[in-house]
């Protein structure tokens, strides 16, 4: 952060403080009942029919010089929440409160300071960089929007950038096509880090590269934020890579938060069943286990609709301790252990918040029959 | 093939495995170079290995490794004009590579038969996939409509598809990924075939749908006996599936063996910084990634020497430079587990067990 240009709030002299007291550090980002319907409409008139319920109330914070890991299955909208919280996309309910600014409905001039402060890095590497530009043009394209003049000049900026993420500076001229994917990815990284931004939003920044190549990339995300104090969320869906990068990770299903948890916490002890679920189904790279009776949980079937989400708990359909409540009530997202924020009525590892109520649904016991012992059924 | 072709081509591999009797599919210096306005590209450049019934064979390495190509040519659909295919494919004691395309392709489908990655671009959207199952299925067999549809109906039951005899109707686009992925599993499995190649059968796949469908293959695979080639860069899958494993480099196998031996006692450079380059939920946490440095090389203009050497933090411990002018073959190092590596044996199990192992 040596070169805060324009920037007159008072942090620039606290950023290298926060980084040692993240623990409960100050909130960057709050969302509170964050939703996002996208309408479906029919006939002549355009009438809505109905809604893609994206992102159905969701609440979490992100502190500063942390990393938040959103992990859950395709459609789960984790990449809707996060175009939600960068303003993409406007959201139909709740609010997003950035440094404690609510910035949920602000129009796009509003918005222009804030986009300085909060950059993305998409998926793919290909699709993201205009081929018609040089990567002078790509990576100096924030300057231009935003009217800053670096110190030294945009080029000498860009070149700094460059050697940063690990690229030649001499490259400026070239074209997208010249490089590969995992250079493409450092160049979109570049291009994020151009403005100095406080929050870092990245969208499966790795999923699209080789192996090798991927491990370059998280380890230069994991450099970037030594040396700069950046605040990520990674949206992700290789529950690996997300263990290895993150801090605090929230798992969502069906546009709902079911858990949001410490790293450790999360990855030892699951509270949710379907954290469990997801994490048991991780092929782990050592054949020796296959001999091993496996403790992998099959999760019948494909995620529900979010036109038609379940009633009650929406995990209810392929869970197998769902009882009649599940079907019912839906479960609020609360603090069972410190740093572990679950939403169930029947948790793992942990008292059942609902004893009262045991007897399966029909489907619960079906899932469990075809998992034998691997999902003993507490009674 | 002019004398020319030959000489690029070199001599033969005389470190292909002795072929077993029992090996359902042996391939044999398999050779398959694309002539391109840019140069030839050796996708693949002499590669043998062996399938047994019943068993699994897993090939990974990264994009542009000349994986894909490998099991595009022992199905024999590199037919074009640019590509040259040299080498010998035997499935079940018949030749492939020189036989008549015809006879290729009605052994295709029945005896041997493919999973593609993406089922969505596999599948022709035009017709039901009932339609595509049906076709399939009544190419290699001389059946009626109607006990053709009640086959497929039967493999979608099979596969997993609720209500079959109601999706037998359905178009590609209306079933979900791992559904489509399933249906594309049924269609290939119709005819049951004795060699199933899966190429990255999950890679486009969540993580709980993925357990889904691996469980799916190994299920098949011990109920009709198949031979299985699984090809993915995902090593967890792999060791989930896999009996045997070749790691392939630059369009040539660099490491081959049993699984297990591969993977406790990895002896290529580039097979340790795959491992390294992943991170694991079986480890304890660990502090950094050790990824392998560079970009996988181009197949056109691969490096001389071992192709791995401008990316190997070991290129110098061989002398003579010898890394960079000497093509390594591969080598026995242990019952049946063979690598091409310049570095003797004492300096890859020294270096495996005190510098690469602990860190893993």
């Amino acid at each position: 952060m040596s070169d805060d240009k324009t920037v007159s709030e008072p942090d620039t002299s606290g950023s290298t403080l926060t980084k040692d007291t993240t623990a409960d550090g100050d909130v960057l980002l709050k969302v509170t009942g964050l939703q996002k319907h996208f309408p479906i409409r029919k006939g002549l008139l355009q009438r809505q029919t109905g809604a893609v319920r994206a992102v159905d109330g969701i609440d979490f914070e992100v502190r500063k010089g942390e990393t938040l890991g959103v992990v859950g299955e395709s459609g789960c909208g984790k990449s809707t929440m996060g175009r939600l919280i960068t303003r993409l996309l406007e959201p139909t309910g709740g609010t997003v409160e950035f440094e404690g600014k609510d910035i949920t409905h602000l129009g796009t001039s509003d918005l222009r300071p804030m986009r300085r402060d909060v950059q993305m890095i998409f998926q793919d590497p290909y699709s993201s960089l205009n081929p018609r530009h040089t990567i002078g043009t790509i990576v100096s394209a924030p300057f231009r929007l935003q009217g800053v003049q670096p110190e030294g000049g945009v080029k000498k900026e860009v070149q700094r950038l460059l050697s940063v993420v690990g690229l030649n500076p001499e490259h400026y001229n070239r074209y997208p096509h010249e490089f590969s994917g995992g250079q493409r990815q450092r160049i979109g990284i570049a291009r994020a880090l151009a403005l100095n931004p406080k929050l870092v939003v990245a969208d499966e920044p790795v999923s699209a590269l080789d192996v090798s190549i991927q491990a370059q990339v998280v380890n230069l995300l994991d450099d970037l934020q030594d040396e700069l104090g950046l605040t990520y969320v990674i949206i992700a869906h290789d529950l690996s890579v997300v263990r290895h990068v993150s801090d605090r990770i929230a798992v969502m299903y069906l546009g709902k938060i079911v858990e949001l948890a410490d790293r450790d916490k999360l990855y030892k002890s699951p509270m949710h069943p379907y954290s469990k679920a997801l994490l048991s189904a991780v092929p782990i790279p050592d054949p020796k286990r296959r001999g091993v009776k496996s403790e992998r949980i099959l999760l019948k079937g494909d995620v529900p609709s979010p036109i038609a989400p379940p009633s009650g708990c929406r995990f209810h359909t392929r869970c197998w301790k769902a009882t009649e409540i599940c079907k019912t009530t839906e479960p609020p997202l609360v603090e069972l252990r410190a740093g572990q924020r679950v939403a169930c009525h029947h948790p793992e590892n942990f008292e059942d918040q609902q004893p009262q109520d045991t007897t399966l649904l029909s489907s619960a016991k079906e899932v469990a029959a075809d998992n034998g012992a691997a999902a003993p059924v507490e009674k | 093939m002019s004398k020319l072709d030959k000489a690029a081509l070199g001599e033969p591999d005389t470190t292909a495995p002795s072929a077993p009797d029992d090996a359902f599919l042996s391939v044999r210096d398999l050779r398959i170079h694309f002539d391109t306005d840019d140069g030839l590209v050796k996708s693949v450049d002499g590669v043998s290995f062996d399938v047994r019934k019943g068993k699994t064979l897993g090939i990974v390495g990264e994009s542009g490794s000349g994986k894909s190509v490998t099991s595009l040519g022992v199905m024999g659909l590199h037919r074009s004009a640019r590509a040259k295919v040299t080498g010998e494919v035997w499935l079940d004691g018949q030749e492939l590579i020189a036989a008549d395309p015809d006879e290729v392709r009605r052994l295709r489908g029945r005896k041997m038969a493919m999973i593609f990655q993406d089922p969505l671009s596999a599948m022709h959207p035009y017709y039901t996939v009932g339609q595509q199952i049906v076709e399939a299925y009544r190419v290699h067999h001389d059946v009626s409509k109607k006990a053709a549809r009640q086959r497929a109906v039967e493999m979608l039951d099979r596969v997993g598809i609720p209500e079959p005899a109601k999706r037998v109707d359905g178009y590609p686009h209306e079933f979900s990924g791992g559904m489509r992925q399933r249906a594309m599993i049924a269609m290939a499995l119709v005819n049951n075939p004795e060699l199933l190649i899966a190429d990255e059968p999950t890679t486009a796949l969540d993580v709980t749908v993925q357990a889904q469908i691996l469980d799916l293959i190994r299920d098949l695979q011990k109920e009709f006996g198949s031979a299985v080639i699984m090809i993915t860069h995902d090593l967890g899958v792999v060791a989930e599936m896999a009996d045997d494993l070749l790691v392939m480099y630059g369009g040539r196998c660099v490491e081959r063996g049993p699984a297990e031996d591969v993977f406790s006692e990895p002896r290529h450079p580039y097979t340790w910084g795959l491992l390294g380059s992943m991170p694991r939920l079986d480890r304890e946490e660990t502090d950094r990634l050790i990824p392998i440095k560079g970009a996988p090389p181009s197949l056109i203009n691969l490096p001389s020497g071992c192709a791995f050497n401008p990316r190997c933090p070991y290129a110098d411990i061989p002398k003579d430079n010898v890394t960079r002018t000497v093509r390594p073959e591969l080598t026995e190092v242990g019952g049946s587990h063979w690598a091409a590596c310049h570095m003797t044996q004492e300096q890859r199990e020294r270096i495996w067990t005190e510098e690469i192992a602990p860190k893993l």
